[in-house]
């Protein structure tokens, strides 16, 4: 690749990195700026008179005697009590991931070991629920949550969430498990295993970088998740994103929505974190799935 | 492996999705056909001395009961379907019969819930995922000229867009472009007028929530596409290269014919993805200007009274919806298993 990227023409090679570092821009931004006017007060980050004011401060400043003030963490924080939130979402996607997987691997593996033909319906079949907004469903969980006293708590949540999220993990673990090649688990049954014994000694060892990728993601679709946790959980189960949403719904009054932003910021934080230390799992699980088509 | 052991392998999987996602969607689809119960009306005679009147009340205890009894409601067959909130046939069929010119009509159609709910879905569907390719290729094809230390940095600044919280992702974007943000700001400068507001316009508010689709996506095709250019076949290029081809001629002969199965992959999630599109609208403040199939079934579940008939029968229509979509993959994916087998 190197010896025809040093063959660009000049112009190319400027067109392309402005390119780059305009996309870069288009990408970070936003984060960044939400991040420093958190630290503003609403008429600096929504400032009417001055753009700048929301780069220097100065209303904070007059308001708070400094350029920056943690007023609207300190509203969410401890006024609006998130960490309750934010207790409940790390409570609901421990469970999903450690379940999702659980019941993913085994099925995965059976999904790629096994060649009858029902394998491949199963799959088709996990494909369409893949492809069926997940928020289509809440409709029909209704009715029967309410009627057996299941709705609003964090249990029902975390098994719908694992639910919607087989399909996917299905199809990746599947393909993570065509990869490890047969004849290591067909050995370990000539030596007088028994299939689970082999995917317990054999299997379970070899298969961590596929599962920490596929716990990854489902990590994602639970955090990210607003159409379920916002109609299944409570107000006093809520997690992060559908309280970020309630913010909005209280009334645009000065502070409050700095409260929003604050929470924002802070429900940015751990997905920053997650980029940062598996950056190359992330890469690795995207097209995994693409490479099988 | 036997059946029996695939069996129980399968099991907790094949449970969870039974009774999660099989099961709701029969619930759906029988939901969809019943609507609650209306109050049960009583005539109660109160007679004075002089006179009797007859008043009609409801019988709250009965209405309950009959609520409690059948907590479903009562079959009301495809009207759900049918009435003002969804396909809303006589609506539709009158707009038609006094439709002053095939202009009108549309915007009559336009003026019912459920057919601005499709147009915009259907609108974001297949304006966003075409460019979220062409983004995404763009992007690929200027990284892969950058110096190689650079790339770590420019991957991980790129996923950003991509694994944010869809909801806060467009919260991000909608503090910025209001008119008081810094893009509301730069936009009413560069216009020239003070009072711009994307949140007036319709025309501009869909804008803003295509350009938030493809900002959110665009990371996702620029991976695959990347790594589906890490394995170019450098015997052709360097062919093509020898036979005269230009930059151009390359990239349109040999480089997009090798990414092709990966457009497809690309072009397959984001169809499926962009059809639910449903936070944005929600993180913009958008229902006036915007609605979508998953933003209507959202809006009928929430609120004071939750309309769980209409939501269903939304949800139905939309799993149509879905299924249409995907038809010609599923036709495909079909083909190719027979041909293996």
């Amino acid at each position: 690749m190197t010896t025809r990227a040093n063959k660009l023409p000049v112009g190319l090679r400027i067109a392309s990195t402005i390119f780059v570092i305009a996309w870069l821009l288009m990408a970070a931004f936003p984060f960044i700026w939400t991040f420093w006017g958190s630290f503003k007060v609403e008429l600096d980050f929504f400032s009417i008179t001055d753009w700048t004011n929301a780069i220097t401060g100065t209303r904070t400043q007059q308001t708070h005697g400094s350029p920056f003030t943690g007023a609207g963490y300190h509203g969410a924080w401890v006024e609006e009590g998130f960490m309750r939130n934010v207790i409940n979402t790390f409570i609901v996607c421990f469970f999903v991931v450690c379940t999702s997987l659980t019941f993913g691997t085994l099925g995965g593996y059976a999904l790629s070991r096994s060649g009858f033909r029902y394998t491949f319906w199963l799959l088709i079949a996990a494909l369409i629920f893949r492809a069926m907004p997940p928020i289509t469903l809440v409709a029909g969980y209704m009715l029967p949550f309410f009627e057996w006293n299941l709705w609003g708590i964090l249990p029902t949540t975390i098994i719908v969430l694992v639910a919607i999220n087989q399909p996917f993990t299905l199809w990746m673990l599947h393909s993570f498990f065509q990869n490890i090649p047969k004849e290591l688990d067909e050995s370990a049954k000539v030596d007088g295993c028994t299939q689970f014994q082999a995917f317990r000694h054999v299997i379970i060892p070899v298969m961590w970088p596929g599962v920490i990728t596929t716990g990854l993601f489902s990590f994602l679709l639970a955090y990210n998740d607003f159409a379920v946790t916002s109609m299944l959980l409570s107000e006093d189960n809520r997690t992060m994103v559908p309280q970020i949403a309630a913010f909005l719904g209280t009334t645009y009054t000065e502070g409050n929505i700095m409260f929003a932003v604050a929470a924002v910021v802070s429900a940015t934080a751990p997905l920053f974190v997650l980029v940062m230390f598996f950056q190359r799992q992330i890469v690795s699980g995207l097209t995994a799935g693409a490479v099988k088509g | 492996m036997k059946h029996r052991t695939f069996f129980w392998f399968f099991l907790p999987t094949g449970l969870a999705m039974l009774l999660f996602i099989a099961l709701p969607i029969v619930s759906v689809v029988t939901q969809s056909l019943f609507t609650p119960h209306e109050a049960v009306l009583v005539k109660v005679e109160t007679c004075t001395p002089f006179s009797c009147t007859e008043e009609t009340t409801i019988d709250q205890n009965a209405t309950a009961a009959i609520r409690q009894d059948e907590p479903l409601g009562r079959f009301v067959g495809l009207d759900i379907y049918l009435d003002r909130g969804h396909l809303a046939i006589a609506e539709v069929a009158e707009a038609w019969n006094t439709r002053a010119s095939f202009g009108d009509f549309l915007s009559k159609l336009n003026n019912l819930p459920f057919y601005r709910a499709i147009a915009f879905t259907v609108a974001f569907t297949f304006i966003v995922t075409p460019l979220v390719i062409l983004m995404g290729l763009a992007i690929a094809l200027a990284v892969n000229t950058v110096h190689a230390r650079l790339k770590g940095v420019v991957i991980f600044f790129s996923l950003l867009p991509f694994v944010i919280t869809p909801l806060i992702g467009a919260l991000v974007l909608f503090w910025m472009i209001d008119s008081r943000g810094i893009i509301g700001n730069l936009l009413q400068w560069m216009a020239g007028d003070p009072s711009l507001s994307l949140k007036a316009s319709t025309g501009l508010m869909w804008i803003s929530l295509m350009i938030y689709g493809v900002w959110h996506a665009a990371p996702f095709a620029f991976v695959i596409f990347y790594a589906g250019l890490q394995t170019l076949p450098m015997d052709q290029i360097e062919a093509a290269q020898i036979d005269g081809a230009s930059r151009m001629q390359r990239l349109r002969y040999v480089i997009v014919p090798h990414l092709m199965p990966l457009v497809t992959f690309v072009a397959l999630i984001q169809l499926m993805d962009n059809f639910r599109v449903f936070e944005p609208i929600v993180g913009f403040n958008a229902s006036a200007h915007a609605t979508s199939l998953s933003w209507a079934i959202f809006n009928d579940l929430g609120g004071e009274t939750q309309q769980l008939s209409s939501a269903a029968a939304t949800s139905v229509i939309t799993i149509i919806g879905v299924a249409i979509l995907l038809s010609p993959v599923l036709v495909r994916t079909w083909r190719d298993y027979k041909g293996k087998v």
